[in-house]
């Protein structure tokens, strides 16, 4: 039974606190549970013996007045819980952020973001469950049977020996169904999290379903999908429950007996009432905190588990090696690959293999060769947003794996295939390359990037907001808003991933004039496969299947 | 709020026979359990009263069965909600899912998929506890409630009145206010974590770009900002949350203790049996454990209730894109397919995205639609597609207006790969069989090969099985869009629409690939939607759009060189060894 990773004790203070504060809470409504039980019985017996309410008043007071303690008490532990449950869940999820930009911006790994994004904000439920409710109960599971215990002992031993025979076939038994369930909880989560996705991908892929007349036919999948799910999971609730029921029933069982003998050992004389109503009232409270705890296992193991899974993300290692030299200025200095080899974690061909080449300040390369030859690749190894497996990446003779990424890459620029528009307006998407710029120079950037007249036909200007949510643009629009972006930068080295892919022609030609001008003083490296765009090159060089083939210089 | 809460049990068909199971079940648990304590109260203060041991017989049987009967009843109960459960999940979902595919995607625009995905993973999973933890427990306590009043009226009708009392209190007073007080706090949470979830969806994607860009800081204050809001909530809520657990505790406790001051002063003045004393008190206790889950159920039922909402209001949207009610039978293959003077928007204050748009594709015939990004060449797809309607104009296959077809019937005449189209995060096969469900390997193979992408495919260790990843993730641009067009191919419509089929694709591979389709078309026609020059000269008539409007329209082989040659030439790059087309440059505007 691992309630709490124990990284997450070291990691997280307001888990720390909330461990504190519910050991306090616990001996605080133990005693009171006693108390009450005390009270009742006293009065119950009294009036047995015939006396009035006038007499009984004052233990009917105390009574009162330790429920309400009680009520505090267990108001107190939800309050610490939830409270700690934010806490903790919002420490993870900024340091996993954090940590993703940091050292894992390409996210190789293939953990889809909208799963990861979803535990780490949907995972507060679960993780509520374990610090506001399990958490407590496990202190309460821990300290109230033991008060229990040795007060029914120090009244009647026989009580105490029934209690303390039926007792350990609790904890004995949730460890053995909680073994089994543990695993399959994990597997439930994950499974949970797949179904999440899948109807996530089929929502996504709405339209394309539609244009094939494909779209109803999805609503069978997701039933069939679901219903998979459930007779799954209802096989691990059909034993995962079990461990609920043999709790009851040791609890059930447990009053029953010491019912039973408490009231024949009564007929006997061998036990007075008020004890025996004692042990009798108490007798329900001993079960009742581990019986509640049970009941919380499987929400528990939900929590820990997203706790868990966040921990790993955050604790997975850095892509980036991290060094902390000053790297040079590619102003100054080539960038060079030396005998550079790559390949994913996740897919077994090699995508570079001992690759050379160098960028001069000031020149202007163009890499062209067939899709998937690797081309943007070498974009990310230099970016850094990849390490290379063997060789190296370097500015001048320094290794740019012994340099902070942040300031190397300060001094680049890049418009990817594929850019993101982030949500917010048009300027502050070309603001982005420089968060200084003004209005006139993200002005200037988008008009040589080709997109300052679009930009001044849409509704709101360069105030339209764009990005999820936001008004739609083209592909061709959002490309040029990232060469704006790359435009206002006013970075020595700039790497274009195939810029002119998805312009139309008035603008591709726009693009490649204002490559030229950015050229100008500038190191670039070009991937292209329009041969007008690749012209403009000082040099050409063609990757074919992680190699270079022909390395070509152009007269000037 | 019971129109909500109706709307969602319909919604989620809760099937009458397995609720009413559930509640029994369920009430029967609780009940056992509260007929132990009670019988065992009994039992101990008659044995006080040393009676032969023979008279406690038939209590202490009934002590032992209720002791036995109660784990076995809340085990089934358990099962059997949780069956439910899951059961409405996959309702939910599929009924949602079927609300909405009507509205996509035109209707869907404007919603963010960071929020469209908290809203699926999130207010729909919510719902799925509509029963377990909304409707369930009051079901249940009413039941058990009304019996355990109805026991001790039996013998103590002032107890029974201050037990009455004290269950509305805990189980109705206390959950609606902690409801109350819960509300405002979970509908804000709801949304709260939904633009938390758009923002982090937003940072995981676009982290390279960040973190290539510097703008990390900003975007972490932004998150931070959210996960602060998130948080601030979360503290609020925690305090209502507990004060329901707290109250409930506090009004047992003053029930119980009532029930006994009663009970004392009953006996006391001779209306009691004093052996009914401590029974009475003892199943005031235990009966509270009905009310006891209630303040949570209520905090679940407003947020379910809230969750319910949204969803309810996406739903609702009326799909604008609708069948008609005599529709025609469907349209004869090969049939003409036109747009006839039409203008398009998107909204009713967006500027036209079409205007006084001509356009007629006769059988077999291939027409190339170029134009600047924005001019409309999407417009004209989802006009075709029926994902949207003209405004102006018509849309015609074989010379009657689209809108007097199934919507299914118009769609299985156009197969689409376009520049847009989504991969599934599934193997290559399955994302080739949405085009035709049953298709041979064979056949799979022969549109991949039409795609020039068999051999690559072939190569891999997996072959067909290949998992593309997310969105294609793990497909390079070049692979992902012929995958599309393999599909698009594989459909076997009469009218094939390429929408930049070339894109992410160098020179030589584009224009030996839309020659390669347009031959592998056969006798279908085409609409090659494209801004390059790859393929203009093996089209039948180009025209050009901009801003909307047809502005150029070039028919007859041969006028691609011209176009072609209309910009000044550069230099070409020696190395490159394009191809004869690809060299002449991108067509003019």
């Amino acid at each position: 039974m691992r309630a709490l990773d124990p990284r997450l004790l070291r990691r997280a203070r307001a888990a720390r606190v909330v461990l504190i504060a519910d050991a306090v809470l616990g001996v605080l409504a133990a005693l009171l549970v006693l108390a009450e039980a005390v009270l009742l019985a006293h009065i119950a017996a009294e009036a047995f013996d015939g006396a009035s309410l006038a007499a009984v008043a004052l233990p009917l007071g105390l009574l009162v007045a330790a429920v309400a303690g009680r009520a505090a008490a267990i108001w107190g532990f939800e309050v610490v819980g939830r409270r700690g449950a934010g806490n903790v869940l919002s420490q993870l999820r900024l340091e996993l952020v954090e940590h993703r930009l940091r050292d894992r911006p390409a996210a190789l790994d293939g953990a889809e973001s909208a799963d990861v994004a979803t535990a780490a904000v949907a995972g507060i439920d679960a993780l509520e469950a374990l610090f506001a409710r399990y958490l407590p109960q496990v202190v309460l599971a821990t300290v109230v049977p033991i008060a229990v215990l040795a007060v029914v002992a120090s009244i009647d031993l026989v009580s105490a020996g029934i209690m303390l025979l039926t007792l350990p076939l609790v904890p004995l038994f949730m460890w053995l169904v909680g073994r089994y369930t543990e695993h399959r909880t994990l597997q439930r989560w994950r499974a949970l999290t797949l179904l999440a996705t899948h109807f996530l991908d089929v929502v996504r892929g709405l339209p394309t379903l539609r244009a094939f007349n494909r779209g109803e036919a999805q609503v069978e999948r997701i039933a069939e999908v679901s219903d998979d799910y459930r007779r799954e999971t209802m096989g691990t609730l059909r034993v995962a429950f079990l461990s609920g029921a043999v709790l009851e029933l040791a609890a059930t069982l447990g009053i029953a007996l010491v019912a039973v003998t408490v009231g024949v050992r009564l007929v006997g004389g061998e036990i007075a009432f008020e004890p025996a109503l004692i042990v009798l009232v108490l007798a329900p409270e001993l079960y009742l905190p581990l019986r509640n705890l049970g009941a919380q296992y499987h929400a528990s193991a939900d929590g820990a588990a997203v706790a868990e899974r966040l921990i790993d993300l955050v604790d997975a290692s850095s892509a980036a090696i991290r060094g902390v030299a000053l790297p040079p200025s590619p102003r100054d200095v080539p960038v060079r690959l030396e005998g550079v080899s790559f390949a994913y974690p996740d897919r077994q061909a090699t995508v570079l293999d001992a690759v050379d080449l160098e960028l001069e300040p000031g020149e202007t390369v163009a890499l062209i060769g067939p899709s998937g030859g690797g081309k943007s690749t070498i974009a990310s190894l230099i970016l850094r947003l990849a390490e290379p497996l063997c060789g190296r990446v370097a500015a001048g003779s320094v290794d740019l794996a012994d340099c902070a990424p942040q300031v190397w890459r300060a001094q680049l620029a890049w418009v990817p295939q594929r850019p993101t528009l982030f949500r917010g307006t048009v300027a502050d998407n070309i603001r982005l390359g420089d968060a200084a710029a003004g209005e006139a120079r993200v002005r200037t950037a988008a008009e040589l990037a080709g997109a300052d007249t679009f930009i001044r036909a849409l509704p709101g200007g360069y105030r339209t907001l764009v990005g999820d949510g936001g008004r739609p643009l083209s592909a061709g629009q959002r490309q040029r808003l990232a060469l704006a972006r790359a435009f206002v930068r006013r970075a020595p080295l700039v790497i274009l991933d195939e810029p002119t892919a998805n312009l139309d022609p008035l603008s591709a030609e726009l693009v490649e004039d204002a490559v030229e001008r950015l050229s100008d003083g500038r190191t670039v490296l070009l991937i292209a496969h329009r041969p007008e765009l690749a012209a403009r090159a000082h040099r050409v060089v063609r990757l074919e299947a992680g190699r270079i083939v022909e390395p070509q210089v152009v007269a000037a | 709020m019971m129109h909500t809460l109706h709307r969602l049990t319909a919604l989620a068909h809760l099937p009458a026979r397995r609720l009413t199971l559930s509640v029994l079940l369920g009430a029967l648990a609780i009940g056992f359990g509260v007929a132990l304590m009670g019988s065992a109260g009994y039992l101990v203060s008659r044995a006080a009263e040393r009676p032969p041991i023979l008279a406690l017989t038939v209590t202490i049987v009934a002590v032992r069965f209720f002791g036995l009967a109660r784990p076995l009843a809340r085990y089934l109960e358990r099962l059997a909600s949780h069956d439910l459960a899951l059961r409405t999940l996959g309702r939910i979902r599929a009924g949602f899912y079927e609300r909405i595919e009507p509205l996509a995607p035109a209707q869907l625009e404007g919603f963010r998929h960071g929020e469209l995905l908290g809203r699926m993973v999130g207010d729909v999973d919510v719902l799925q506890g509509l029963y377990l933890r909304g409707l369930g427990p009051p079901l249940v306590a009413v039941l058990v409630a009304a019996g355990c009043v109805g026991v001790t009226a039996a013998f103590l009708p002032a107890a029974a009145a201050i037990l009455a009392a004290g269950l509305v209190v805990g189980g109705a007073v206390v959950p609606t206010l902690s409801a109350t007080l819960g509300r405002a706090s979970g509908r804000r949470q709801a949304a709260a974590r939904a633009e938390l979830t758009a923002e982090l969806v937003e940072l995981l994607r676009g982290a390279p770009e960040l973190a290539v860009y510097g703008g990390e800081a900003e975007t972490l204050a932004r998150v931070r900002a959210r996960d602060g809001e998130l948080s601030r909530l979360g503290r609020r809520d925690a305090l209502v949350g507990g004060l329901g657990d707290g109250l409930s505790i506090l009004v047992a406790g003053a029930t119980a203790a009532g029930v006994l001051a009663v009970a004392v002063a009953a006996h006391d003045a001779g209306a009691l049996d004093r052996v009914l004393v401590a029974t009475l008190a003892l199943l005031a206790v235990s009966s509270f454990e009905s009310v006891a889950p209630l303040p949570r159920a209520a905090l679940e039922l407003s947020a379910t209730l809230a969750a319910g909402r949204r969803v309810l209001e996406l739903i609702d949207r009326e799909p604008e894109v609708t069948d008609p009610s005599a529709p025609l039978p469907p349209p004869p293959v090969p049939a003409t397919i036109a747009l006839e003077g039409v203008t398009a928007r998107y909204g009713p204050e967006e500027q036209p995205a079409l205007e006084g748009v001509d356009l007629t594709l006769h059988p077999g015939r291939r027409v190339a639609l170029v134009g600047p990004s924005g001019a409309g060449k999407t417009t004209v797809t989802n006009l075709l597609l029926r994902f949207l309607d003209p405004e102006v104009g018509r849309v015609t296959i074989a010379g009657n207006d689209l809108r007097d077809y199934l919507q299914r019937d118009a769609r299985r005449m156009i197969a689409l790969a376009g520049q847009e189209a989504h991969l599934f995060d599934s193997t290559i096969r399955a994302n080739l069989l949405l085009a035709r469900p049953g298709a041979t390997d064979a056949e799979l193979e022969q549109a991949l090969d039409m795609a020039r992408i068999g051999d690559w495919v072939r190569s891999l260790p997996d072959g067909l099985e290949t998992l593309v990843g997310e969105e294609g993730v793990r497909l390079s641009g070049g692979q992902r869009q012929r995958i599309v067009v393999a599909r698009a191919l594989l459909a076997n419509a009469p009218v094939l629409v390429l929408d930049e089929p070339a894109a992410h694709l160098d020179p030589k591979t584009a224009s030996e690939l839309v020659g390669d389709l347009l031959a592998a078309a056969g006798d279908r026609s085409v609409l090659l939607i494209t801004h390059r020059p790859e393929g203009l000269d093996l089209v039948d008539e180009i025209l050009t759009l901009d801003a909307g409007r047809i502005v150029k329209r070039t028919s007859a082989v041969g006028q691609a060189a011209e176009i072609g040659a209309s910009r000044p030439s550069v230099s070409p790059a020696p190395v490159v060894q394009s191809s004869p087309i690809g060299s002449k440059g991108p067509v003019s505007r």
